[in-house]
């Protein structure tokens, strides 16, 4: 994205934030007629949780849906990278947790809406309530010439994305040019972040293999309740923040314990993501200042 | 004389063999695992001593990980699972649970003291 393009979508998005454009589809050659869109992520909005990490836990989704809806341009659509809901040991407060969330999120003015489980969701029913409210944990779809691609790594509570959808993604993978435009989307890093934090695919490094052949890829991930950015050769790995607490840096802290609680909310928002020859995108608040 | 040397380096020898088999004979760490929280979570072990760790669970199936050292199993309840390992590092290391088992699942983890 050129300078001024780049200014044009956060004159868009309504945001003086900070974006990132560096190393997104870095082969993919200028073309004019390519068309320029944009989605915004949310991530790890835990519905359900209750504690001091976030007094404000019932209203923080609402906010982030009232910020979004006031985008002075509406995104094409919306994916929520897991962790819609917080995990309880009761499958009927889980079905209920995640009925409250979607009548939550069915406020989003948009309605084009993508929903991938995290583990808080799937991995103590391998996907069974999930799939009940918002559908297969792991799919494709195309949009104006970009082909997204959704992995589920944690239905298998071990972190496992499993031979079976490692075949299916390479059976996918094969009906693409090298060039195409690929956007991936998963909950947990496909790479080592930090094991020792469980943060990491136990086969992400198959996955990450398949996609390696393909020059314009870039993988957005949940999971760590913080903006990450890191490369695995060409590809970049995006790190959303949270919508209920922040977790520290990787190692910065002896434990993966949530971040203080500040009412400003500095590190929890939303992503908005433009898509054109190259990739930016804004961090959103959860409320618009 | 001949007689007493020939004692002495039995008694040398046996105690050779023994000082052999303690080295490669492994210690056993017992460890029990339930929803969220190892018993013990703090074992200890000596550099470039074998030790096996046994592992069980009291409700369902949880992981036992330890990157530091390429270690990692399920353990599944009803069964004890068995995991040598011969540490070659001292300082303390962390294992947890990398089965997702619950609202706590991210605080289920313990340490190996290695003793140089």
């Amino acid at each position: 994205m050129q300078q001024a393009d780049r200014r044009d979508f956060l004159k868009l998005a309504g945001m003086a934030g900070v974006t990132f454009t560096a190393g997104l589809f870095p082969g993919r050659q200028a073309a004019a007629q390519a068309a320029d869109f944009h989605f915004v992520q949310f991530s790890d909005t835990h519905w359900g949780y209750s504690g001091p990490a976030n007094p404000d836990a019932e209203h923080t989704l609402e906010k982030a849906v009232a910020t979004v809806n006031g985008l002075p341009k509406p995104p094409d659509f919306i994916v929520f990278t897991g962790d819609l809901t917080h995990t309880t040991d009761d499958g009927k407060e889980r079905r209920a947790r995640m009925k409250r969330f979607r009548e939550i999120v069915g406020a989003l003015s948009v309605k084009d809406v993508r929903f991938m489980p995290g583990e808080h969701d799937a991995s103590l029913d391998k996907g069974e309530a999930f799939k009940e409210f918002f559908g297969a944990t792991h799919y494709t779809f195309d949009h104006k010439g970009v082909h997204f691609i959704a992995l589920d790594n944690v239905s298998d509570p071990a972190a496992k994305l499993g031979d079976e959808q490692l075949a299916w993604l390479a059976a996918d993978l094969k009906q693409r040019k090298t060039d195409d435009r690929i956007v991936v989307f998963t909950h947990r890093p496909l790479f080592d972040l930090k094991p020792d934090w469980d943060w990491t695919t136990a086969d992400g490094a198959k996955a990450i293999e398949l996609l390696m052949p393909y020059t314009n890829v870039v993988v957005f991930y949940g999971h760590i309740h913080q903006e990450n950015h890191h490369m695995t050769g060409h590809i970049a790995h995006h790190a959303a923040k949270s919508l209920i607490f922040p977790l520290p840096a990787p190692g910065s802290q002896p434990k993966r314990t949530p971040l203080p609680y500040d009412a400003a909310m500095p590190g929890l928002g939303t992503r908005d993501v433009n898509v054109a020859d190259k990739v930016s995108f804004v961090e959103l608040p959860v409320t618009k200042a | 004389m001949r007689r007493r040397v020939m004692v002495a380096l039995l008694v040398g020898s046996a105690l050779g063999g023994a000082a052999c088999l303690a080295a490669e004979t492994p210690v056993e760490i017992r460890i029990s695992a339930k929803k969220f929280e190892y018993h013990p979570n703090k074992v200890t072990a000596k550099l470039g001593q074998p030790v096996v760790f046994v592992l069980t669970s009291e409700d369902r199936i949880h992981g036992f990980k330890m990157p530091d050292f390429g270690l990692r199993t399920d353990i599944v309840p009803g069964q004890e699972t068995r995991v040598t390992l011969t540490p070659d590092k001292a300082g303390s290391f962390t294992f947890f649970c990398d089965v997702f088992c619950g609202d706590g699942h991210e605080d289920m983890e313990g340490t190996l003291v290695v003793e140089a």
